[in-house]
């Protein structure tokens, strides 16, 4: 009866209501959890970054910088990470520190992984220690410890690529980079060691008052310098003329490509004066007399070509498509709202889905199908070019004991040069041809035919030799005259 | 008990004033009208907004044209559908990245693209369109917008 008159009173029964208390507190509750929700995403969006430290010209130390950056810095630091792909990658390899060297881990050893590396570079330094690359945090180290120093006095020079130097070339050179750049590359390396602190650092790629990315390196100013002029166009200035997107595989390649030390001031100089390619590299080194050192075996005067990826990545359809080395190797990624570069810098092989699927809209294992198939096929030519350069120099050898004199020797000695070079131009390479695989495999069959002519020069026969290719091509073989468009 | 009444007024009353502010806060009327900037509200989005703004087709189309279908109904159908993913996916944190477009979607902007190049899609694709049917996003992938 109670009941009933509190019903007639308002309507509702007291468990209607308490249904609708607790209802109405559960819906006001997640309204209110979506609200701070929208109003966090709202904030994310807000400030991509708190400027925490001041920094200037002279702040070397990447630690500063990872303050006001510190998702870029958190991916900087991950190149201390050791991680195999099928063809490149590092592994980690214990070993027992010692005085001389305190690393206790270091890379696989590509000279025990093939042996005709030892044959190919015999005489030089590298034949005696010569390990897979690690990651950018590791690069002063690796370089100041290897065996390499211990049987060969190196320059200052190498500091160019192995350290953070934009500051200590500052400093070297009371404020002007060039001047410091001449100085370091004079001193002894242990001498110019004590000048540096870092690995490559933010420093090195970016201004530090508007993160925008620019040259820092000499060596790529006048070989930027030299290739434009080359092609016509004088007093290239990098720092004023290159495009954004440019610039984004101009960075990289200040130091990912071949070069050499000029003259007794080891000065260190890109040879691109005739362009890019390997052949034109080679011709530049006969027109400015310049070799690495004699062959131990065969007596001829070799050289050794370094990491040419800028060179060769030049060649390939992604630069072609204007895709730079920062898009697959630091493609951007999302960090709360903001969108970064990866500075995690890796193989894209081990990163597909923010490196290549951007743009190639294929799944994983199809994308990584593709890159290894080139990448077996270069191979392949590589293993064949290294046989046929080997038994090259193994013949060499031979007649040098049969007591061959110099001038019959020459010819051969000339051509293993340019198989040799043309060899190393894909197998220092850290793509395994990848970055443009039509111009590898051109290269390693150039580098083939040399071998084979050397071969046959030292039986006696005529063999087209130095000549270029249009001069090779017999006159039957005509070139194409269809209308190109 | 007497108390019950008022406590269940004062709630619904403050549902309804924070579900109304919460609206007008994350912008809810926005998502009635087809300003391409409403679809950037969340950031998410900021992306693609921008890469829309260099397209081609920036001139020509909005958001609207090529993700709905025509027609009020199906319009706010798919506006609806995917408002509701969205807001379920960016809330929650949980979708994949890079994005990737439903089926269903597909779909749609497929017809959109049909829309207004009929003459030479219809000259392209022949009379086995409805077996074979070409995609025009496949290649055309940057004319909206890249990313």
């Amino acid at each position: 009866m109670a009941d009933y008159e509190r019903r007639e009173k308002t309507g509702f029964g007291a468990r209607t209501l308490t249904v609708a208390v607790v209802a109405a507190a559960l819906v006001t509750l997640a309204v209110l959890a979506l609200l701070v929700n929208i109003f966090e995403r709202k904030q994310e969006a807000r400030n991509p970054f708190y400027r925490v430290v001041e920094l200037t010209d002279d702040t070397e130390d990447p630690a500063l910088w990872g303050k006001n950056f510190p998702h870029q810095y958190d991916g900087y630091l991950k190149t201390v990470d050791q991680q195999r792909t099928r063809y490149g990658g590092s592994e980690a390899t214990p070993r027992t520190p010692t005085d001389v060297d305190p690393r206790s881990v270091v890379a696989q050893s590509r000279l025990e992984e093939d042996p005709r590396l030892k044959t190919l570079w015999a005489g030089y330094a590298f034949s005696k220690d010569f390990r897979e690359e690690r990651g950018h945090a590791h690069m002063l180290a690796d370089q100041t410890f290897t065996e390499r120093q211990q049987v060969t006095r190196q320059p200052g020079t190498c500091m160019n690529c192995h350290a953070s130097v934009y500051v200590p070339f500052k400093r070297l050179g009371n404020g002007d980079i060039f001047k410091g750049f001449e100085k370091m590359n004079q001193m002894p390396y242990f001498e110019a060691r004590k000048a540096v602190n870092h690995p490559v650092a933010c420093i090195d790629c970016h201004d530090s008052q508007t993160m925008q990315l620019r040259v820092t390196r000499p060596a790529f100013v006048e070989g930027m310098r030299a290739l434009k002029a080359s092609q016509g166009e004088q007093n290239y200035d990098v720092n004023k003329m290159a495009s954004r997107q440019e610039m984004r595989a101009f960075v990289c390649g200040q130091c990912h490509v071949e070069y050499y030390f000029k003259g007794p001031e080891k000065r260190l100089t890109f040879p691109w004066a005739k362009g890019l390619k390997a052949d034109q590299i080679l011709d530049y080194y006969e027109e400015n007399p310049h070799s690495d050192w004699t062959h131990a075996e065969s007596g001829a005067s070799v050289l050794k070509a370094q990491h040419p990826e800028f060179e060769m990545w030049n060649q390939g359809i992604h630069a072609r498509s204007g895709v730079t080395c920062a898009d697959c190797h630091m493609p951007y990624m999302r960090v709360g709202a903001m969108k970064i570069s990866d500075h995690h810098v890796r193989s894209p092989l081990l990163n597909i889905n923010n490196a290549c699927q951007t743009c190639h809209k294929w799944p994983e294992a199809e994308l990584r199908t593709r890159v290894e198939s080139i990448q077996d096929r270069v191979f392949g030519l590589r293993n064949r070019a290294m046989e046929a350069v080997v038994a090259l120099i193994g013949d060499i050898k031979e007649a040098r004991a049969r007591g061959a004199a110099d001038a019959e020797l020459d010819l051969p000695r000339r051509l293993q040069r340019r198989a040799q070079f043309m060899l190393d131009f894909v197998e220092a390479e850290n793509s395994t041809g990848f970055h443009a695989p039509q111009e590898a495999g051109r290269v390693l069959a150039e580098s083939i035919d040399y071998a084979r002519q050397g071969q046959l020069a030292l039986r006696g026969a005529k063999v087209p030799g130095l000549q270029t290719d249009s001069a090779v091509r017999p006159a039957s073989a005509t070139t194409p005259k269809g209308p190109s468009k | 008990m007497r108390f019950l009444p008022v406590l269940a007024a004062s709630l619904i009353g403050i549902l309804l004033a924070l579900g109304a502010y919460t609206f007008l806060y994350a912008k809810g009327s926005s998502y009635l009208t087809n300003d391409p900037a409403a679809c950037a509200n969340c950031h998410v989005m900021e992306n693609h907004y921008r890469a829309w703004m260099k397209s081609s087709h920036h001139a020509v189309a909005v958001c609207n044209d090529c993700h709905t279908p025509p027609g009020l109904v199906p319009k706010y159908t798919t506006k609806g559908i995917n408002g509701f993913n969205h807001s379920l996916a960016f809330t929650t944190g949980r979708f994949h990245e890079p994005l990737r477009i439903t089926a269903r979607n597909v779909d749609v902007t497929e017809k959109a693209c049909r829309k207004c190049h009929t003459d030479i899609v219809a000259a392209i694709e022949g009379p086995h369109q409805e077996q074979n049917r070409l995609s025009c996003i496949r290649c055309h992938s940057t004319v909206g917008h890249l990313e």
